[in-house]
């Protein structure tokens, strides 16, 4: 029962992600305080943030979630979300804590020891890059956060480039669905990351007025909404060819389905895929080779 | 001549025909309704390729199969529903009480939590698990009640089964917080049910284990009616006791296990409707069952076609309106007739 990681990340867009619509960002309002030196992060996808900035050495142990970078196996591991070990946080000395916003709990105890936290709180792609700026302003990393948005916007804006004046095709984004039947499928609505990465790329939700993250979609759903593409992401495990092949079978179940006909079905695999972090980029680039084929020969 | 004085025969067919023609009635209206528009006449239309007929692959792959599950699903759950309460001679047993759901759930979500991919025969990777849980639980529950020498005790059963719904859940709970955010999320999913299979396959897998039951519940119909005056009585009129307790737990462990590992464990079907079908027709498990299994049928699919068309473009859980429907509606009944 291997703990798949980063999944975690792509479900808090599921259980938090309404609250988190119109809440804006929580650190604006933090005093400064000194560089922190040994940092905890809860959060995986702030830990690839700040391994991505340049503030990886001041980090000293992370959630029992967190598997990317590959250093950060080797770090102590203090729990996550819904049961983060307060004792041994307390007792590993930390001068900075990234906590999720909804551990009330957590923070208590942090501010009763006088500890500072950072509070995390997942919301649109958009939110991504503030994040980044914010935690290097906090973690004396600045110029390199700077760089590395910078870098990830000119990434994104030829993924842009690329796909611009062509139509965006009606996609269906699955990021989850029970193996080798069509049943239990669930696709992102028309809010929150995954959509907006999906739109990035140059698609266009089906379910785009559905305004919440996941939407339980039906065999009539499926036929009724008609998708030209639909792109299946598949984080926390591969598959062999021969599994790829029966996956992508079990749509033409659906024939009517314009994606299904065109044999537009692709699966999409790994954690980079869901996680709001620095491989954001890199599941957009993905994403658009998908939908728009064409535009990448 | 009041209902109880006529003959059992003419009961008998006022029942079939009544409650056949609601489920009937179910059966050729709720295909027709939902989120969106089908055309019938284009549906049924030969002459346009299926492949190129949304109508067509609406109603007969998603409505049609649908509607199918909820009776197959709906007439399971009452059965087992109606000769566990008699064998128990409770009112509260239901298909739960014998472990059996749980076995299936657990198996459903270890399929999900390990990721299994391989089908076996009809049955995709998690009706697959679900089933191997729900008759192992079975297994389980019938070795711990009937130990070497002893007859097949009820009150072993029951207790037998109502502990191991607790040791089960407490290992779903345990295998839950051991998995990750999404994997608990679509275990959630599977706890409330889903009736729609998506094609034909699923159910033609499920329907000889409940034809099975529903056979073993027509044997045992009129056993039943006299256990419920008691184990001693029953005997004493030439009841073979044992032997009826052992054929009706396999019918309940039967039926439970088909529909729980084709549409998840769709909750209260299985208690509300006997209760509701004997304030209507009375005792006698000779009408009880067969009412009951037609009326199920109608109810789960009527309360199917409210969740998938109450709240557009989204579908609810139809076990939420299971329960939402079904337990006001009988707290009126129980109140009305008491």
């Amino acid at each position: 029962m291997a703990a798949r990681p980063q999944r975690l990340v792509v479900t808090l867009f599921l259980c938090v992600g309404l609250l988190l619509a119109w809440s804006r960002p929580a650190w604006a309002g933090q005093a400064r305080v000194p560089v922190p030196r040994r940092i905890i992060s809860l959060v995986p996808a702030i830990t690839e943030v700040l391994f991505a900035i340049g503030a990886g050495p001041q980090v000293i142990a992370v959630s029992s979630y967190d598997d990317d970078p590959p250093e950060v196996t080797k770090l102590p591991k203090v729990g996550a979300l819904l049961d983060p070990d307060t004792e041994r946080i307390l007792a590993l000395r930390p001068d900075l804590v990234i906590v999720y916003g909804s551990q009330t709990t957590l923070k208590e105890q942090l501010a009763k020891a006088g500890i500072a936290w950072f509070d995390y709180r997942h919301a649109g792609l958009g939110d991504v890059f503030p994040v980044f700026l914010a935690l290097g302003a906090r973690t004396g990393h600045e110029a390199e956060a700077a760089r590395r948005v910078a870098d990830m916007q000119a990434r994104l804006n030829a993924v842009r480039a690329r796909i611009a004046g062509r139509p965006h095709p009606r996609t269906l984004l699955v990021f989850g669905r029970e193996p080798r039947t069509l049943r239990t499928l669930e696709a992102s609505g028309g809010i929150g990351f995954l959509n907006d990465m999906l739109e990035l790329a140059g698609g266009r939700n089906v379910f785009a007025e559905v305004k919440t993250q996941a939407v339980r979609v039906s065999t009539e759903m499926l036929i009724t909404r008609a998708p030209e593409v639909v792109v299946e992401l598949h984080y926390g495990s591969t598959m062999s060819q021969i599994d790829v092949a029966a996956e992508q079978a079990v749509w033409t179940r659906v024939g009517s389905v314009p994606a299904v006909k065109a044999g537009r079905i692709h699966l999409l695999f790994g954690d980079h895929l869901v996680v709001p972090g620095p491989r954001l980029v890199r599941a957009v680039e993905e994403l658009a080779r998908a939908i728009h084929p064409e535009a990448f020969r | 001549m009041s209902w109880s004085q006529r003959p059992l025969r003419s009961r008998l067919v006022v029942v079939l025909v009544g409650f056949g023609s609601l489920a009937l009635a179910s059966a050729l209206l709720a295909p027709l309704v939902g989120s969106t528009h089908v055309s019938l006449a284009r549906a049924l239309d030969r002459s346009i390729p299926f492949a190129d007929n949304p109508d067509a692959q609406i109603f007969f792959l998603s409505r049609l199969p649908r509607v199918l599950t909820a009776m197959v699903v709906g007439a399971a759950l009452t059965t087992a529903g109606v000769v566990l309460q008699a064998m128990f001679r409770n009112p509260l047993a239901a298909p739960e009480t014998l472990g059996v759901s749980a076995g299936a759930a657990l198996g459903a979500i270890l399929a999900i939590v390990l990721g299994f991919t391989a089908s076996v025969g009809p049955f995709s990777p998690v009706p697959a698990a679900s089933l191997g849980g729900a008759l192992a639980a079975a297994v389980a529950v019938y070795l711990l009640a009937s130990a070497p020498r002893r007859p097949l005790s009820t009150t072993v059963l029951l207790l037998a089964g109502v502990t191991l719904n607790a040791l089960i859940s407490a290992v779903i709970l345990f295998v839950q917080y051991l998995s990750d955010f999404t994997q608990s999320f679509r275990a959630l999913r599977w706890m409330v049910g889903d009736l729609d299979v998506g094609g034909y396959v699923p159910i033609l897998a499920a329907l000889p284990l409940v034809a099975v039951a529903f056979g073993l519940a027509a044997r045992i119909a009129a056993p039943l009616n006299l256990l419920t005056l008691g184990g001693d009585l029953a005997a004493s009129r030439g009841v073979h006791v044992e032997q009826t307790h052992r054929v009706a737990f396999l019918t309940a462990a039967l039926a439970t296990s088909a529909a729980v590992s084709l549409a998840g464990p769709v909750a209260f079907v299985g208690i509300v409707v006997p209760h509701l079908v004997r304030l209507i027709v009375g005792v006698d498990n000779r009408l009880v069952l067969p009412a009951s299994a037609l009326f199920g049928a109608a109810f789960l699919v009527g309360c199917d076609l409210i969740a998938r068309t109450i709240m557009p473009p989204i579908e609810i859980p139809v076990g939420i309106i299971t329960a939402v429907i079904g337990g006001p509606f009988f707290l009126w009944l129980l109140v009305r007739n008491a």
